[in-house]
């Protein structure tokens, strides 16, 4: 059996869905963190597939897009990090059940 | 390429991604979530993006994973135990999956087998980033020091002069 594309898309397909399973049932808000890197990282792997078995253009487009999302994720990751540690800083808690309040 | 080594590499992510979601102890967590991120570069090795797959285990594992784990150990409660399980999300995530299976199953794709491919060496990478790509590189490059200038005031303390 030789490897087509559909094998790595289902793949990508299965880690969103894990990803989106803890964003949606975690109650800690860095876990909502992970969920959402890792749907992240779902969508590199689709966009390295689709480059790697589609037409060889002269510029490698799927790398480059990859590469600036791995930046645009680490980035957003850092600042919503900082974001958990300020919020439990204030209210003493990472439960998100918990905070449902704008007024500090 | 090889079907076995593309359904071990398979199987370890999934396994740890799997792990990482659910498993109610938090460091227990955030370690199957840099070892699922080293399954996904061994994907990238697999599909000739050697270096974007480095890139992966610089960044991921050895910033954002360690960073997570920083960030659980700062913010510790007294049980730190979290629900894994949620009937409503594990609905909605497997309803998701089967309709992304679905819609790829169906599709008719115009590449499917495996072209002959050159190797992409860094030096092309290089080279694209610094002629065609070069507008996204300095936005990127603005936007990772606005980060990193953001975290950085909202963690830090005000001091009582």
């Amino acid at each position: 059996m030789t490897l087509t594309l559909q094998f790595f898309l289902v793949v990508s397909a299965a880690l969103f869905c894990i990803g989106l399973l803890a964003a949606l049932s975690r109650r800690h808000a860095i876990f909502i963190l992970i969920g959402i890197e890792m749907m992240l990282a779902a969508a590199n792997l689709n966009f390295i597939a689709f480059w790697r078995f589609g037409p060889q253009s002269p510029y490698p487009i799927g790398v480059m897009v990859v590469i600036f999302s791995i930046a645009i994720a680490a980035a957003e990751a850092a600042v919503g990090l900082a974001m958990v540690i300020a919020v439990y800083r204030h209210f003493r808690t990472t439960n998100v059940d918990q905070l449902d309040r704008l007024k500090g | 390429m090889n079907v076995i080594a593309f359904g071990a590499i398979a199987i370890f992510t999934l396994v740890f991604a799997l792990a990482a979601a659910t498993n109610p102890r938090l460091m227990h967590a955030a370690l199957s979530f840099a070892a699922m991120f080293v399954g996904i570069a061994a994907f990238f090795f697999l599909l000739g993006a050697e270096f974007v797959g480095l890139v992966q285990i610089f960044v991921y594992v050895g910033a954002v994973a360690v960073l997570i784990v920083f960030t659980i150990l700062l913010t510790r409660r007294n049980a730190d135990k979290d629900r894994g399980f949620n009937w409503g999300g594990i609905l909605v995530a497997v309803l998701v999956f089967f309709g992304l299976v679905w819609a790829i199953l169906r599709t008719k794709f115009v590449y499917t087998s495996l072209p002959i491919a050159k190797a992409l060496s860094v030096k092309q990478i290089g080279q694209a980033l610094m002629t065609h790509y070069v507008w996204p590189l300095q936005c990127v490059a603005v936007l990772l020091t606005v980060a990193l200038i953001g975290a950085l005031v909202l963690v830090m303390e005000d001091k009582p002069e």
